[in-house]
């Protein structure tokens, strides 16, 4: 069987009934078998329910009937995302044997759209990590390099994407969870603007920059599962009534004459000469397609970290406050109901989590407020001013996705400021809440992926697509 | 030092998480660091700047309207219980927090 499916591929061979959905799937769980003891990317695998799946999709393929835009795709999902009755533990040990009672609005969407979901992935503990080794359950390997890290938070579905145990997968970014790892891994990979996608049955780890996004082997099924999991949903409300484009219509169209940005503060120090030679030739792609190149000016980039750690890490002391072992999850038992909770939260908590409930609950508390949390929102504010000021010039932004390739397993462990700053690219479109793609542009000795990242202005997503297609097609990913 | 010992302590206590003393010298020491890092954005004045509470702008609104006050079915509970550390169906139980 063929090892490289795509949704058109998926979907031609379901019609054509070279293969059935229950087929399909069976071999994807066997090679999941087989790569999975080395690869740790899956933690939870609901065959019950990509069989119940299959089986409808098999009926209408009998039947003779439509098949939906996704129809058979085996699709694989963050164990941050709710998923009804399938373990969901968000890498956490606090969470361990956590069966949500409900589904994700994105997962229910791409399951009303025909897919069938394999399993749960790995990730760093509630999504906070760059590396994946923040991980309750081991870290994840990267499928081109094992001794180096997948990326994170969203390693686990980055790693069986690229390594084809899943067609896409659905992956979370908070401040560059989602590109970063499909950066590291080599294939594409996007978060919309915030609100695009609603967050229900995404568990929690800062409500302001959490999103919900694809990752897949090309762009043309990225705009696939956007489309699908895109658009207004009454269970959140900062998912926006913006009617939803057909992306994939977009795809193709001209992108001459589009005017993109380089801004000249995400090509400075601490970039890897590496990353910086490829993503250079990637930039000459776009020219080589007719697009005019701009240098722009982000004045406040290198101000994204600090802001990020104090607005994230506050959000997250504040959503993490649920776990106190009384509902759900771990409970350690103490003599007293507060000696219980602190006990269950002390046991329950890996170190990253423990160090986001302290700074974030220290940069709210009396006295802090101001000099920090208030401080860091006053900054966010310039940043995503930055942004509107760079889109009333250009069309989109082009950027490193991130400043090295993937490093290797342990190698900044003990470091978190260290880790922190693997995210200076990403973050900055996080907190402004635009949207952002990341492409493969290249291999570093022909081994290591760099991704080239392309911003859009708010719910310019149908662009950016656009763009990362062309790229795509032009054969940005070799250069 | 930007936070010592004594405000981990204070600030583990309001967020209800038990320590051991190796990880508050070691979260003490990181932080510190971090903190110090977040330092640099004092070189901004941002005295005449809105801090920005919303992501959303004016003409992306969610949705202005509330929804109808509609009781709709929910029958989760007898899921949740199951799987709750402590149950004792239609309660969670927890450690006895009156005393007599």
């Amino acid at each position: 069987m063929a090892a490289n499916w795509t949704i058109d591929g998926v979907r031609e061979a379901l019609a054509a009934k070279k293969i059935s959905a229950r087929e399909l799937a069976a071999d994807f769980y066997k090679r999941i078998g087989a790569k999975n003891p080395e690869l740790n990317a899956f933690l939870a695998l609901s065959p019950e329910r990509a069989r119940r799946q299959t089986d409808k999709i098999d009926a209408l393929v009998a039947a003779g009937k439509p098949l939906p835009p996704l129809a058979g795709v085996p699709i694989a999902i963050k164990d941050v995302i709710s998923t009804r009755g399938t373990k969901t533990t968000c890498g956490s040990k606090i969470l361990e044997n956590y069966f949500p009672p409900y589904d994700a609005t994105a997962v229910e969407r791409l399951e009303a759209a025909g897919a069938v979901i394999l399993g749960k992935t790995n990730c760093d503990e509630f999504a906070m990590g760059s590396s994946n080794e923040n991980s309750a359950y081991g870290p994840v390997k990267n499928p081109v390099a094992p001794d180096r890290v997948p990326g994170g938070s969203s390693g686990g579905s980055a790693a069986a994407v690229a390594s084809g145990l899943a067609v896409a997968g659905l992956g979370t970014d908070t401040g560059g969870s989602i590109r970063q790892p499909g950066s590291f891994c080599g294939i594409p990979a996007m978060m919309g603007s915030y609100g695009r996608v609603s967050r229900y049955g995404l568990i929690a780890f800062a409500s302001s920059l959490d999103r919900i996004g694809p990752l897949a082997t090309n762009v043309k099924d990225v705009a696939a599962i956007l489309k699908i999991i895109a658009g207004r949903d009454p269970h959140d409300s900062t998912s926006t009534t913006t009617p939803v484009p057909d992306y994939g219509a977009e795809l193709g169209k001209p992108v001459k004459e589009l005017r993109l940005g380089i801004p000249k503060e995400y090509f400075g120090e601490g970039m890897d000469a590496g990353v910086r030679k490829k993503v250079e030739a990637g930039i000459e792609v776009f020219k080589k397609q007719g697009c005019e190149l701009i240098e722009i000016r982000m004045p406040h980039t290198d101000y994204a970290i600090a802001t990020y750690y104090i607005i994230a890490t506050a959000e997250a002391s504040s959503n993490l406050a649920r776990y106190d072992g009384v509902r759900y999850g771990l409970r350690v038992d103490g003599d007293s109901l507060i000696s219980m909770y602190r006990k269950t939260r002390g046991a329950g908590f890996g170190p990253e989590v423990k160090r986001r409930i302290v700074l974030g609950t220290y940069v709210l508390s009396a006295g802090y407020y101001d000099a920090y949390y208030l401080k860091g929102q006053k900054v966010r504010a310039l940043i995503a001013q930055d942004f509107r000021d760079a889109f009333l010039k250009v069309d989109a932004i082009l950027t490193p996705t991130s400043p090295v390739p993937a490093f290797r397993l342990g190698e900044r462990t003990a470091d978190p400021l260290q880790m922190y700053l693997a995210d200076i690219y990403t973050v900055t479109g996080s907190l402004a809440g635009v949207p952002g793609i990341s492409v493969p542009c290249g291999k570093i000795e022909g081994k290591l992926p760099v991704g080239l990242q392309i911003f859009g202005p708010a719910f310019g997503e149908a662009r950016v697509l656009k763009l990362a297609h062309a790229f795509e097609q032009a054969g940005g990913a070799s250069v | 030092m930007k936070i010592s010992r004594e405000d981990v302590l204070r600030v583990a206590e309001l967020a209800y998480l038990d320590l051991s003393e190796m990880e508050l010298e070691t979260y003490r020491a990181q932080i510190d660091e971090i903190l110090e890092y977040i330092g640099k954005l004092n070189e901004l004045d941002t005295a005449n700047v809105e801090p920005m509470a919303q992501v959303l702008s004016d003409d992306q609104t969610a949705d202005a309207t509330l929804r109808e006050d509609l009781v709709v079915p929910c029958a989760v509970a007898e899921d949740v219980l199951k799987h709750a550390p402590d149950p004792e169906p239609p309660y969670f139980r927890v450690p006895k927090v009156i005393e007599r």
